[in-house]
């Protein structure tokens, strides 16, 4: 092969989530093992973790970018520009031009007053779908859509922090921020980029999505309890957090002299067909194996999400792999952020290796109902 | 083996199998027969009721299904039949072991009215999420979380076509399919697969889709007659017309195609994307990023604006679109772009949105392989601030050995292709 295998580092990180904001806060929680902030009672029966209060303003100074928002996006926005704050890259308008993208992105939130006043409404109309037109013309706010667009989150990303490169939305659930994370890395590990910005932002605070994974029964209903014990009801405990990392090919964080938190040596993702049991746990194992020996003075990072059967299958696969390895579990801490979770799950492995709690990190995922990743980061 | 590499040494990416269906038709024959005759796939709407509606038309893929269906099931069926013609000309890997990556450029999707409604069927009294959320957890309705979660339709085609590793659903907006395209590119150029299914597919026409852009004043409201709606670089261009339809190109490393014995359709040669932090819906006033993005395609090409005999446009019969692409041809090509035939698809099958830029890829690579421009059609009324060779209403014939392929995005996504003809000589 002709491509260059290069090292990547990672320069920037940008994190929140209900535990609240920043590098330090996260790295004592780590530490710490939590305890995680749990609301039980906003959706009852399906907890949540709620997003710290933010100072918006700090990150999105125009309030007419915030409004033109929803509540996954600016958060996004403003994780996103924590990673570039702590890269040394706001400022850098050159840096700007040349950073390239990456989103891991759901969908956004439905007005949840309109949607139940028009379902109530269509009950017995005669012509139902002149009443639907009249209702959506009439109630949908057109900037609505804006903050709707899977890939406005990125948009925003631009807008508000200058950042002319390109940018990409990956979409998919918890195998979106695998894959982000994995493209990510590929691009600077091959040559083709030197400098990219990687994340996602998942909001949990509301109904529509509690919705869509209630309709599968993947939800976890009563009280919180960690994520490799929940046999008694499995499921997930969704928490609003998001995290983008700012990549760094190792020459480039060099010659500007930049401090990299961790190293990312590997990025994998696979897509087991889950039909037969053991699946789940055969690919991770698989992908961990690629990493090659695993040190001791490992850290686990699992972001689980504490679904039944898959769970304890990926409990199993870090055994087999990684036997001597600290397990830590993402859903823990933060909760599960969907797309962003991956992402969430190796800032935190970064985190941690920066703080010194650990030389080495493995983090692993499978998706609520589809794919599998795991990276591989070892101390800068 | 000799092996082939491009400008900058990398692997040559090739195409080796295409397949298209739009508003005009199923596969390459049929649209290529269409659009060469000028026809339009514009119609009025019978999906859903109009009523109230400022757009009432749309080229909306109406012939694949007799019941009622919902967008992710439309865009994968689009996707399936796309995707099926291109792998079995390609004749690469046995049926259903696709030897190689999936990305999929897909419509954002979420829960629909229909679905919407049927639970509030079960719901006592005034609906609200907390009645749905109920009626949820009954699980009576389990299948619609495998419908609509984002990652479910790409799911299921890298199942029926058996591609290897993770399936990669993405959005850059309008310029999806182009970077589906570029993906592919980047994945075969790093060695990670040695073939790429890239597709777009959009069937995501519904009344709330459509309302949407309408509330933006993103769409036409010339309804009648519906074929001459979409007429891009016209005087009297009021906006785009939605389409539905889906593009789908097997990518390989040129070497793989020539030692399996594959027929070579033609080479992506460069891909340039560039971002635009303008604005949400408008492009830079100077056209800056998609002057950018057009040279960053040559560029990563090893080509010269001199090479380029074509230019596939985004065209999407907006004011603004067509008068800033317009602008940044100009810049790029300079006196050139006064001759430099430029057309838009976009005027005989409306704005694919997500598919757009696989769809038009694809058809690019047909109008090399058939030394036939398609035309711009419904140019009647020129904007004389807009001089342009749009390839006006009739087809072309021209040798075309190079295209450049336009995608622009909302969000300040801008995504170029440079598609050219086989090598002569290999």
């Amino acid at each position: 092969m002709t491509t260059q295998r290069r090292d990547v580092v990672i320069t920037g990180i940008g994190i929140a989530s209900s535990l609240g904001e920043g590098i330090e806060t996260h790295a004592a929680a780590l530490a710490a093992g939590g305890p995680p902030v749990v609301d039980t009672e906003s959706f009852k029966p399906y907890p949540v973790h709620p997003l710290v209060a933010l100072e918006l303003d700090k990150q999105i100074p125009k309030k007419s970018d915030q409004r033109q928002m929803e509540p996954w996006q600016r958060l996004g926005v403003y994780t996103a520009g924590l990673a570039l704050d702590s890269a040394g890259l706001k400022e850098d308008a050159e840096a700007k031009s040349a950073l390239q993208v990456i989103v891991a992105a759901g969908g956004g939130e439905r007005d949840h007053a309109v949607d139940s006043a028009i379902l109530t409404g269509l009950r017995g109309q005669n012509e139902p779908g002149a009443f639907l037109n009249e209702r959506l013309m009439s109630d949908l706010r057109p900037t609505l859509f804006l903050a709707q667009l899977s890939n406005l989150l990125a948009g925003n990303i631009g807008i508000v922090h200058g950042i002319t490169g390109p940018s990409r939305t990956f979409m998919g659930e918890e195998q979106a921020g695998v894959d982000a994370v994995r493209t990510a890395q590929a691009r600077i590990a091959s040559g083709q980029s030197d400098l990219m910005l990687v994340g996602g932002a998942y909001n949990a605070e509301r109904r529509d999505m509690l919705l869509l994974f209630e309709l599968g029964g993947f939800l976890r209903q009563g009280r919180f309890a960690p994520v490799f014990a929940r046999d008694d009801a499995p499921g997930l405990i969704t928490g609003s957090a998001s995290a983008f990392l700012v990549l760094e090919s190792a020459e480039r964080a060099a010659a500007r002299g930049a401090k990299a938190y961790a190293k990312l040596s590997a990025a994998g993702a696979d897509r087991s067909r889950r039909t037969t049991p053991g699946a789940v746990e055969a690919a991770l194992t698989k992908l961990i194996d690629g990493f090659g020996a695993i040190g001791p003075d490992t850290l686990a990072i699992s972001a689980a999400t504490g679904c039944a059967g898959i769970t304890g299958e990926e409990a199993a696969a870090l055994k087999a792999a990684a036997p001597a390895a600290r397990r830590i579990a993402v859903g823990d801490l933060v909760g599960h952020s969907v797309e962003a979770a991956f992402p969430v799950s190796v800032a935190l492995a970064a985190i941690a290796l920066s703080a010194g709690q650990a030389k080495e990190a493995i983090v692993t995922g499978a998706g609520h109902w589809r794919g599998e990743g795991a990276a591989h980061l070892v101390k800068a | 083996m000799s092996t082939h590499r491009d400008a900058k040494g990398r692997p040559l990416v090739a195409v080796t199998g295409l397949g298209v269906v739009t508003s005009l038709g199923q596969g390459k024959d049929a649209n290529w027969q269409a659009l060469t005759a000028g026809q339009s796939g514009i119609h009025r709407i019978e999906r859903f009721p109009t009523e109230g509606l400022k757009t009432s038309i749309g080229g909306t893929v109406d012939f694949l299904f007799d019941g009622s269906f919902t967008a992710p099931q439309l865009s994968e069926k689009l996707a399936t039949l796309a995707a099926d013609e291109a792998v079995a000309q390609s004749g690469i890997g046995p049926a259903g072991d696709f030897p190689g990556e999936l990305f999929m450029a897909v419509p954002p999707v979420e829960m629909e009215w229909p679905q919407k409604q049927e639970m509030a069927q079960t719901v006592d009294g005034d609906v609200d999420y907390d009645g749905l959320l109920r009626a949820a957890s009954t699980g009576k309705f389990r299948p619609m979380h495998e419908l609509f979660v984002f990652g479910g339709v790409a799911d299921h085609i890298a199942d029926r076509f058996g591609t290897k590793g993770s399936p990669i659903s993405l959005s850059t907006a309008c310029s999806s399919g182009a970077t589906a395209i570029q993906m592919g590119v980047e994945a075969i150029r790093r060695g990670e697969t040695e073939a790429a299914l890239c597709i777009g597919t959009d069937g995501s026409i519904h009344a709330e889709a459509l309302i949407r852009f309408s509330l933006l004043s993103a769409l036409s409201t010339q309804n009648d007659p519906p074929e001459s709606a979409a007429k891009p670089f016209s005087k009297n261009r009021d906006g785009f017309v939605m389409g539905e339809g889906a593009g789908a190109l097997v990518l390989e490393d040129y070497d793989h195609a020539l030692a399996r014995g594959a027929t070579i359709l033609g080479i992506v040669a460069g891909c340039g994307e560039r971002g635009d932090g303008f604005h949400r819906t408008r492009s830079s006033p100077d056209g800056k990023p998609a002057i950018l993005a057009m040279q960053d395609a040559l560029d990563d090409a090893g080509l010269t604006p001199d090479d380029v005999d074509y230019i596939n446009a985004h065209g999407t019969s907006t004011p603004e679109n067509d008068k800033m692409e317009a602008m940044s041809c100009a810049a790029v090509f300079g006196e050139r772009m006064a001759k430099l035939p430029i057309s838009s698809n976009k005027s005989m099958i409306g704005h694919t949105l997500t598919a757009a830029g696989a769809v038009e890829a694809v058809i690019s690579f047909l109008t090399i392989a058939n030394s036939t421009i398609p035309p711009t059609i419904n140019y009647t009324n020129p904007d004389p601030a807009i001089a342009l060779d749009v390839v006006p209403n009739e087809a072309r014939k021209a040798k075309v050995r190079t295209v450049l392929s336009n995608s622009f995005g909302f969000g300040g996504q801008n995504t170029c292709l440079v598609l050219t003809a086989p090598p002569e000589a290999a």
